[in-house]
């Protein structure tokens, strides 16, 4: 094992070799990992933030529906009131219509009552001279009685 | 293994550690170990050739599994040079990392290869009488590797703290700026920067040397007839299954030492 000349070829491939392996092969092989490091990177990134908004949006939704019920609940309870509002004013209206109604009846009735009153008068007036006729018997005479007639419709 | 050689132990293992020397010059220097240079050069060229074919159509998307596999490793290489270099580590001291522990991991691996087959193969088919195949149990080898590192960590310490910065730390640290310490200073330094390239490349060797001579050594037992061939078999599949762990970690210690050098030398005291 003695020292010769192989020394310094073998420094010079080893110096070659170096050479190649700086220039040629570490620097398309740290391109390709850094690359794929950044890549990979960027994605473990989106994903965080695509879960980031997925939980904005959940809470959004979340948000929106509660407002939605709110309001629809506000909704029901508006239209429950103006039902009963309404049911009260047609209440009242009915209530004000059956009055003017039976009003109205009344002073038919009342009518009808002072017409009956006037026929039964005439009728009784006429029933009582037949029969004040028939009493004594003979004709009265309805015009020369009238005034007295007239006296008694008028007392009945 | 040589038929025309009268077959001893001795004889065996000699003829598998040596190399196949082609002299180049006059003078014992001027000569290259012809099998590791060409075994590591293969390696090397086969090695990154395909890396840099797989670089070349990473996609960013989803990898296939060559590219899965080559990024692992590339995560793995990047992670341990992060955690201890701090600095732009993509210019160069994470692309020279992947590159140590790539390329010694692969000449370590040359261990795996059944000696003996090997050695058939090369004779007959390549023509060469002796062949070694790992170039990392070769001395050449690492300490060429150690010696890149330390020329590149000498390099780097000059590049961040500038000439007159590395020279005042040369006599200045670790104790002190203190004149009265300056030549210890300067020894303990010194020691240092000729520690590190020995220790950093006799480990690789050592391990991978010994690791070929326990091979060997094993593959002698088929010597001994039937019996021996059956338990040497066993023995080297456990010696091979435990060498899979040295050879890793080896490649790996190869490359962390390279990277920490590096980086003590960026730091500045």
């Amino acid at each position: 094992m003695n020292i010769n000349l192989t020394l310094f070829s073998q420094a010079l491939t080893f110096a070659i070799l170096i050479w190649f392996t700086v220039k040629f092969v570490w620097p398309p092989l740290l391109a390709a990992v850094e690359s794929r490091q950044k890549t990979i990177a960027d994605g473990l990134a989106y994903a965080e933030r695509a879960k980031h908004d997925l939980d904005l949006a959940a809470k959004r939704s979340a948000d929106i529906l509660r407002e939605a019920k709110e309001k629809a609940g506000e909704i029901v309870a508006g239209g429950e009131k103006r039902g009963s509002e309404i049911i009260e004013q047609a209440k009242a209206q009915a209530r004000v219509e059956g009055d003017r109604i039976i009003a109205g009846a009344k002073a038919e009735l009342d009518k009808e009552v002072f017409r009956a009153r006037e026929q039964l008068r005439t009728h009784v007036s006429a029933i009582a001279l037949a029969g004040a006729g028939k009493i004594l018997g003979r004709e009265i005479d309805a015009k020369a009685h009238n005034d007295l007639l007239d006296k008694l419709v008028a007392e009945i | 293994m040589s038929t025309e050689h009268e077959l001893t132990p001795s004889g065996y293992i000699g003829h598998h550690l040596s190399f196949n020397v082609k002299q180049v010059a006059e003078g014992g220097f001027w000569s290259v170990n012809f099998d590791s240079l060409s075994v590591s050069f293969f390696l090397g060229f086969i090695i990154f050739a395909f890396f840099w074919w797989v670089a070349r159509g990473a996609t960013a998307g989803v990898p296939g599994k060559r590219q899965a596999f080559i990024e692992l490793l590339f995560e793995f290489i990047d992670d341990q040079v992060k955690g201890t270099f701090h600095g732009e580590r993509h210019k160069f001291v994470a692309p020279a990392a992947l590159t140590v522990f790539v390329w010694v991991f692969a000449m370590n691996a040359m261990d795996f290869l059944p000696i003996d087959i090997m050695a058939w193969i090369f004779h007959h088919v390549f023509g060469q009488e002796v062949f070694r195949a790992v170039p990392t149990s070769d001395i050449n080898t690492t300490f060429a590797l150690a010696l890149s590192v330390w020329l590149l960590m000498i390099a780097f310490s000059i590049k961040v703290k500038g000439l007159g910065g590395w020279i005042h730390e040369l006599f200045c640290a670790p104790f002190g700026a203190n004149p009265l310490v300056w030549p210890f200073n300067l020894l303990f330094n010194l020691v240092e920067y000729v520690s590190k390239p020995l220790s950093h490349s006799m480990r690789l060797f050592g391990n991978m040397y010994a690791g070929e001579v326990i091979f060997l050594l094993i593959g002698m037992w088929a010597a001994t007839g039937w019996s021996g061939t059956l338990f040497g078999a066993l023995l080297g599949g456990v010696w091979a299954i435990f060498h899979i762990l040295i050879v890793t970690l080896q490649a790996y210690i190869f490359m962390m030492l390279t990277v920490v050098y590096i980086s003590m030398a960026h730091e500045s005291h």
